[in-house]
């Protein structure tokens, strides 16, 4: 088999596998749905607002429930000690005070 | 046109084995690169997952949150705030809500304490999310000891475990009745954490909020609309991590564009003079290194989205795991919903692949027009 050969099914597999993927995470998505719409309803009955993505630092648990004293609350130019908190970006209600 | 295939075809041989020689080097080269859009891929496949899910999942959260600031922070607020908001035209209902956090000395985790509407809780009745019980190792029948706000200790009996596949909202939930609420913390019976407003018309949620500000100045809204405009804008490329990935991938482009921009190696000037001399044309050299920079660029593509596509949905974003974990000892096990599409695919072509490809030609096209008596003799 000749070297451009080999490339060419090497590129060609790449591809179908990116196509496979594309198709694959279509019907994970769709089959997903009712396990999504479950947890908005656990979301509604319960009366949440936030995701669990991080449980160190209250305003990165209830990212949309932080005040303004929560991220630097140790000392005016303290910086983030949470390495959740230097990922998140802060909430709509803070970003909208200081239009 | 057949012909014209045969001698791509025949430019891509000799490219493979002009590669090959230089193996080394190529295949350091193919590794950074992978890894390059390995954590670009990995980055962009999580806070689309991540974004999907949250504005499927919060868009059955509260319409309106009030909450009480004092000296610019949130204060419990009274009950009887209820009645003002309630008098607001437009407002359909009004709730409180008993919320807070619980420090478990124990766990050396904080959990999340809240008392549902929805479920009828005795007074010594809790339900917990599945990673208190991870954690805590505690199953449903169990006794669980928590510490009131003066140090009393209170046995409560799990009724339930939250189910596993709810972990991304309730993982760190501890679902407890109103009056096992009050007697942990002590909060005064006229008292809540906030307020839940319900509105007929749902295009009027902003003017009730502002409405809702207007009666009660020492209070702040959140709207649903905000919260899920909080989740879609999560993932900021200022934050941290964020900036740290995109200046490393910034800066092996930079040195991927230096290292060809700078010139070819004199081995790689040589071989162009030999091709030239022994007949190739500008054109053909050029063709050379376009397919040099496609074999790189494509492989590292090809292998980097698909690494990074098992990486967010079947490891469960492991390598992100610490960052978002931080100090804490609960962090929820779950398994993004994977919504890619083609447009992500091709956004993170167009950032990776043709960056490359251009600075491999402009270099190449300089050394294809000199003289290849001039490469020869140094």
């Amino acid at each position: 088999m000749r070297k451009s050969d080999s490339f060419g099914l090497f590129i060609g597999t790449g591809m179908l596998l990116l196509v496979a993927i594309l198709i694959q995470a279509h019907f994970v998505a769709r089959a997903d749905l009712p396990l999504l719409q479950q947890k908005a309803a656990v979301a509604r009955n319960l009366g949440l607002t936030d995701l669990c993505l991080s449980t160190e630092a209250r305003y990165t648990r209830h990212l949309s429930q932080s005040d303004w004293h929560a991220a630097f609350q140790s000392h005016p130019l303290a910086l983030d000690h949470f390495p959740s908190g230097s990922v998140f970006a802060p909430p709509e209600t803070l970003k909208k005070s200081h239009d | 046109m057949i012909r014209s295939i045969e001698k791509q075809r025949n430019i891509l041989d000799f490219t493979l084995s002009s590669l090959w020689r230089r193996r080394g080097k190529n295949l350091a080269l193919l590794v950074v690169y992978t890894l390059v859009v390995f954590s670009l891929g990995s980055v962009m496949f999580f806070t689309q997952a991540l974004k999907n899910e949250a504005a499927i999942i919060l868009r059955g959260t509260p319409e309106i949150i009030v909450q009480k600031l004092v000296a610019g922070r949130h204060e419990l607020i009274p009950v009887a705030y209820a009645q003002k908001i309630t008098a607001i035209r437009g407002v359909e209902a009004v709730k409180d809500r008993l919320w807070g956090y619980y420090f478990d000395p124990i766990g050396r985790a904080n959990y999340t304490l809240m008392v549902p509407e929805s479920i009828d809780l005795k007074d010594n009745e809790i339900v917990v999310g599945a990673g208190i019980s991870r954690v805590r190792q505690v199953f449903r029948g169990n006794a669980m000891l928590l510490r009131t706000y003066d140090g009393r200790p209170i046995s409560f009996l799990i009724k339930g475990i939250l189910s596993p596949e709810s972990e991304l909202l309730s993982s760190d939930l501890l679902l407890i009745s109103a009056a096992g609420f009050r007697q942990l913390f002590g909060v005064p019976r006229h008292d809540a954490t906030d307020l839940t407003v319900q509105v007929f018309n749902k295009k009027e949620i902003p003017t009730i909020a502002g409405k809702i500000v207007n009666t009660l100045p020492d209070t702040r809204v959140i709207t649903r609309d905000e919260i899920l405009r909080t989740y879609d804008a999560v993932f900021d490329w200022r934050g941290g991590i964020m900036i740290a990935i995109l200046a490393g991938a910034v800066l092996a482009f930079l040195i991927f564009a230096w290292d060809k921009a700078a010139g070819l190696s004199a081995e790689e000037k040589r071989e162009i003079g030999i091709l030239k001399a022994i007949g190739w044309e500008t054109t053909d050299v050029l063709q050379m290194k376009f397919w040099e920079g496609m074999v790189v660029s494509l492989s590292s593509f090809f292998i980097g989205v698909i690494l990074a596509y098992f990486h967010i949905f079947y490891a469960s974003a492991t390598l992100f795991e610490p960052v978002l974990k931080g100090w804490s000892t609960l962090y929820p096990a779950f398994s993004l919903t994977p919504f890619i599409s083609g447009y992500q695919i091709a956004i993170l072509f167009f950032f990776t692949v043709l960056p490359y490809t251009v600075a491999t030609i402009i270099p190449a096209w300089r050394a294809a027009t000199i003289d290849p008596d001039v490469v020869m003799r140094y």
